[in-house]
């Protein structure tokens, strides 16, 4: 178990992470997602005892590495294994590279060319033994990055953004092999991504890390659904915040008077709560005007204000009363002719509300 | 002119019959020069390493007077190596002022700067990340150390071979220490020297060319090594 108690990290000036305290149990998947320079990889290098705390504990199976001698850090590291953004392959063969850290650890010939033969095999890289690794492509250079750590069979692996320079295919195959590592071997891994869907495919459980402090700790769904504060909101894709009082309650549907739009959502917050309201953009759905669509409790119209195409999808900001931001498909946006400055139909149920209550 | 073209031409004559005295002193050169090379090389990059991976209090400083000393020059180390083994100076017993040993001293003095320099250099030029990569993988400090030295050994080689050039190219330590004795210390530049001022001009061309083709030699090595 890796437990921070109030770690504290500055580099000169700059307070990098601030009083940061969590655990991350044996076996999970448990990944930092954060703007870039939040300071997830700090969080990555104190683990691995690449870094000293300015202040703070840090407990690995009990033991605070912060106090350790150079030697005993070298026992305790010597259990995790570490990837890094920027792959790093050092001169010479592929095998030479995954078998420097057994090396390391002095262990006999046969051993090694076993260990590097299984590491291989299992990154998908067999028959590149003798290739020379700076020669290797980016995603391929990673795939032995991964093979080196785990060629060492660490408790722990910690991989700092493994796909942030990758193509879409040298990511699948990275990611697979992520979940392939905890299925075989019940190694606890600790990620860092910017890319929070690629965190919610990994991941058991997810911290938000924004400016230096842990913005929310959940599992994904958690996360994506109930964010706990505007900052995660941002940060994980929900676009639609809305600040609102209470106006009515009946039966755990709230009516909820955001500038004069009334909104209803799934909440039991009495009326005359302030509340804050999240909804993601995938939830809103659009409709031809004639169209009937009975279930869904809020049904407004509004005029489409921006559209910008990403990919196969097209996000939409729409006015109806609030200011909305919308994401649908490429083909549903042609199918019901929107356009910008048009007219449209929109609803979205009240369970796709989440609301907490504002306490200031 | 016709005196160059006469020089070129005797210069010639004296290399393809393999002359006594230009072989003895071609050899010479090299064994004094490649001795200093590697006894500079054996303290310039373990020294190297030391003050590259060690924090400490005036490192910034220290490098400044290592880059300083590039321009050592060569009378000057000759002239503090003289101090030091002429036989007022503390190393006087050691009787090794016009010796080849003394000019091994001399050169090894006037090279490790440049070695130093190279080496730092170097090792400087080996990303952050893959130190912490080596460190991550367990690596033990010396491990560090040898694994990075390893990563960085074709700069460093750069530096080993500068060193020779600056080694067998000077001739204010050789001259100084070793004193040109003929068939005892004379080398490649001091010979160069005296025979030019004897007006011996043939010989003088056929000792350069020779040190011209050492030259080339060293840095189409260099070359060889670094396009592997």
């Amino acid at each position: 178990m890796i437990e921070f108690d109030h770690v504290v990290m500055n580099f000169g000036e700059k307070e990098v992470l601030k009083e940061l305290s969590f655990s991350i149990q044996d076996g999970e998947i448990f990944t930092f997602i954060g703007p870039s320079g939040s300071g997830k990889t700090t969080i990555l290098r104190l683990i691995d005892i690449l870094e000293r705390p300015t202040a703070g504990k840090i407990l690995i199976d009990g033991t605070d590495v912060t106090t350790l001698r150079d030697r005993e850090k070298i026992q305790v590291r010597r259990k995790m294994g570490m990837v890094f953004q920027k792959p790093s392959p050092l001169r010479g063969s592929v095998y030479s590279n995954v078998a420097i850290g057994l090396h390391f650890r002095k262990i006999g010939h046969q051993e090694i060319d076993d260990r590097v033969h299984e590491a291989l095999d299992l990154v998908g890289l067999k028959g590149y033994e003798e290739r020379k690794a700076t020669t290797l492509s980016g995603g391929e250079m990673q795939r032995v990055a991964i093979a080196r750590a785990v060629a060492t069979k660490p408790d722990v692996l910690l991989l700092d953004e493994p796909t942030a320079n990758l193509d879409p295919l040298s990511t699948e195959k990275i990611e697979s092999l992520i979940g392939a590592l905890k299925e075989r071997f019940g190694i606890t891994v600790v990620l860092s991504t910017h890319d929070m869907v690629q965190g919610q495919r990994l991941a058991d459980r997810i911290a938000v890390v924004i400016d230096g402090r842990i913005g929310q700790i959940g599992t994904s769904k958690e996360i994506f659904y109930h964010p706990m504060n505007r900052a995660v909101a941002h940060m994980v894709g929900v676009e639609n915040i809305f600040e609102g009082i209470v106006a009515a309650n009946e039966a755990g549907l709230a009516d909820i008077d955001v500038n004069g739009t009334r909104i209803v959502a799934a909440s039991h917050s009495s009326p005359g709560t302030p509340v804050t309201i999240y909804m993601r953009p995938e939830d809103i759905t659009f409709y031809a005007k004639d169209s009937i669509r009975s279930s869904a409790r809020n049904m407004f119209s509004g005029r489409i204000t921006k559209v910008v195409p990403i990919g196969p999808m097209v996000r939409m900001k729409v006015d109806a009363g609030v200011k909305l931001t919308a994401v649908i498909t490429q083909r549903s946006f042609e199918e019901l002719g929107l356009e910008l400055g048009k007219e449209t139909e929109l609803t979205f149920k009240a369970s796709a509300i989440y609301v907490v209550e504002r306490t200031e | 002119m016709s005196d160059v073209v006469e020089g070129i031409v005797q210069a010639i004559q004296l290399i393809v019959s393999l002359d006594q005295e230009v072989l003895e002193i071609t050899a010479r050169s090299l064994m004094i020069s490649l001795s200093a090379t590697l006894v500079g090389s054996l303290i310039a990059i373990p020294l190297g390493g030391f003050i590259h991976f060690k924090e400490f209090g005036g490192k910034r400083g220290l490098i400044t007077i290592i880059q300083t000393l590039y321009a050592l020059p060569t009378v000057l180390a000759g002239l503090l190596v003289f101090l030091l083994l002429s036989r007022s100076g503390p190393f006087g017993f050691l009787g090794l002022m016009f010796t080849p040993t003394g000019m091994i001293i001399g050169q090894t003095v006037l090279i490790i700067p440049l070695m130093l320099g190279m080496t730092l250099i170097a090792l400087s030029g080996v990303s952050r990340t893959k130190q912490d990569t080596v460190i991550s993988l367990g690596a033990t400090s010396l491990q560090t150390v040898i694994t990075i030295v390893k990563e960085a050994r074709f700069a460093i080689l750069g530096g080993v071979i500068l060193g020779f050039g600056r080694a067998i190219s000077e001739v204010g330590a050789a001259m100084i220490i070793g004193g040109n004795i003929r068939g005892y210390t004379r080398v490649l530049t001091t010979a160069i020297a005296l025979e030019t001022s004897m007006g011996n001009l043939s010989l003088s061309i056929a000792l350069g060319i020779i040190l011209l083709a050492i030259a080339m030699v060293v840095t189409g090595f260099l070359f060889l090594v670094q396009e592997r």
